[in-house]
């Protein structure tokens, strides 16, 4: 009779750290169907979990079968996982599919998880780039058009059905257990890459900060597009250090030589296609998120580098 | 509170009584994070380095002395337009220890770096830390919006790289800084700095590696400095006020009363200094 009254969720990308905290957090008002186009996860019960790809036509079967009054589309494959054609046929035509879905079956209520990426690591960013700044990544790297394509798509969706009640999140790096980012497998490891004579100032999220983000957004349902970020800053080589990390230097000039050295190394904590990441800063306005949901995060950074440190 | 501790601190630091950068530094009244950075790279502890060189500069390599630093508000948003000169910039740095030293009204500002700047390595790290900005309104407008203070040289590198036989004659100054005042409702202090256009003489300079780096000028400059001294007058506040959308035209007019405010400030420099490197 409960699971009769409950409300339905999908929650995609089941396998990744933060979506089994959003599903932890939300289990117990709602009933959660997980999907992960890599494995089935296997949360205990109530949660019904699938495997599946977005761009199959079983993946509609699971909406016929459910009725769900919400979607929180984590799932995506990272820019250092697989290659462009398969990162744009799932992180965008598989978005699509999704969005489409959720279209068709009336779905009143969808979340989908970006990146600060998208903005772009560019040497003349202006500092607090708000909603409104253009998305300049596919300009500086090919290897980010997926992350910047999902974005517009989802922006499209936004204004042309507003039914669908849409919000976009970019969070700034989310770090802590369980995150395999690239930024956090940086901290993880014993040693780190930086680049020469470049130390960029970062914003640095808890995932549990970003769980109680997602959870607020997707219940309080403001559609609109979001930066999450504390007003904490650090900057890159204090928050190496910070995580007990032995710093590699790389050479800056010319700055090919450092493309050169990531492409060559093959690091997934410093792909060539990143390096300005590394160099230049891309920090956020979280401002009309907090202000929105009345959101603060409780973790501080120390937390977040002690964490790492506690790895080594 | 903090901002009283801070002015004691500057006080003694002044007057050479004590010169403990440590406590200054800790009680310095600027919003920062955890690890003492703000939003735009600035950071407190990478002041010291900077207070610690720029006081050696300041009192002893180029004797500076300013005045007018009671004009400089205590708090809320100011833009300081200064003439820029000596090739290398040591006026910001100079006219920036004399400003975050400044017993009566401790201002750490913000200053616009030259465009290549960001791309420098170690360079782009440093500046950023000691108040460096990328010169694009976006910054300004959020910056003037938190009620900073910023530092600009409307002349740009025009100014700073001007052959010594131009010295002391104003380049064209760009107009962004008044669009930024208007919109903004700012007041502006002008600066005249005299000392630095003799600091550094100027042989030459390369065409194609101007051209090259994508500057207005590469100098061939003599390999030393001169320890001449600096005079800095500050002025007193100025006002514009827009109604509805200030063309073009009437930018300049308000540009050009900044400008001469400047000249004035400068010759006043000038008519104070006795000989080039006075004690």
């Amino acid at each position: 009779m409960e699971s009769q009254t409950r409300k339905k969720i999908l929650v995609t990308g089941a396998g990744g750290a933060l979506a089994k905290k959003v599903i932890n957090k939300l289990k117990t008002k709602y009933t959660i169907v997980a999907v992960d186009f890599r494995t089935e996860i296997d949360l205990g019960i109530p949660v019904i979990s699938y495997k599946v790809d977005f761009n199959k036509r079983i993946f509609e079967d699971i909406f016929r079968e459910h009725k769900f009054d919400g979607i929180i589309h984590l799932g995506r494959i990272g820019s250092t996982e697989s290659d462009r054609f398969n990162r744009y046929n799932a992180n965008v035509i598989g978005t699509r599919k999704l969005l489409d879905l959720a279209k068709k079956y009336n779905v009143p209520r969808n979340l989908i998880l970006s990146t600060y990426f998208v903005y772009g690591a560019s040497p003349y960013n202006p500092s607090l780039l708000d909603e409104k700044t253009p998305l300049k990544a596919s300009e500086l790297t090919m290897d980010l058009v997926d992350s910047v394509e999902l974005e517009n798509l989802a922006n499209i969706y936004l204004y042309k059905y507003p039914e669908l009640n849409l919000t976009i999140l970019r969070p700034c790096n989310v770090a802590g257990p369980g995150v395999r980012n690239t930024f956090s497998t940086l901290l993880s490891e014993k040693n780190a890459p930086v680049v020469m004579g470049f130390n960029p100032l970062m914003q640095y999220i808890h995932i549990d900060d970003m769980r109680d983000a997602v959870c607020l957004a997707f219940e309080k349902n403001k559609p609109g597009i979001y930066n999450v970020a504390p007003e904490d800053y650090i900057a890159f080589q204090d928050a190496v250090k910070l995580s007990g990390c032995n710093k590699i230097y790389i050479p800056s000039i010319p700055p090919i030589l450092t493309e050169r050295i990531a492409k060559f190394m093959k690091w997934k904590s410093f792909p060539a296609h990143l390096i300005n990441y590394y160099k230049f800063p891309v920090i956020i306005d979280g401002s009309l998120f907090s202000t929105t949901f009345n959101w603060k995060p409780i973790k501080t950074l120390d937390e977040i580098f002690s964490y790492y440190r506690g790895l080594k | 509170m903090a901002r009283n501790k801070f002015i004691e601190k500057a006080i003694i630091l002044n007057e050479n009584r004590v010169e403990d950068l440590e406590k200054l530094i800790n009680t310095f009244p600027k919003p920062a994070g955890s690890y003492g950075y703000d939003a735009w790279g600035f950071n407190i502890k990478g002041l010291k380095p900077f207070l610690t060189a720029g006081k050696w500069m300041h009192d002893n390599f180029f004797r500076v002395v300013t005045h007018g630093l009671e004009n400089i508000p205590k708090d809320g948003r100011v833009l300081i337009i200064s003439n820029h000169s000596g090739q290398l910039p040591f006026d910001a740095m100079m006219l920036g220890y004399a400003l975050v030293t400044n017993p009566h009204a401790p201002r750490a500002p913000k200053g616009m770096m030259e465009f290549f700047v960001p791309k420098v390595p170690y360079i782009s790290s440093w500046f950023s830390q000691w108040g460096g900005i990328v010169g694009d309104p976006e910054n300004c407008k959020r910056l003037l919006q938190k009620e900073e203070a910023i530092l600009v040289f409307p002349e740009g590198s025009r100014g700073i790289s001007k052959p010594n036989s131009k010295k002391y004659q104003l380049e064209r100054f760009g107009n962004g800084f008044m669009r930024m005042a208007l919109d903004n409702n700012t007041p502006i202090i002008p600066i005249g700095m005299v000392g630095f256009e003799e600091s550094m003489i100027r042989i030459g300079e390369i065409k194609p590696l101007a051209k090259m780096f994508k500057l207005s000028v590469f100098p061939i400059l003599a390999p030393i400095l001169l320890p001449t001294k600096v005079i800095i007058n500050i002025g007193e506040p100025m006002y514009f006020k827009q109604d509805g959308h200030t063309p073009e035209y009437l930018l300049d007019e308000k540009v050009n009363k900044v400008k001469a405010e400047i000249n004035k400030l400068i010759k006043k420099g000038l008519s104070q200094r006795t000989s080039l490197f006075e004690k």
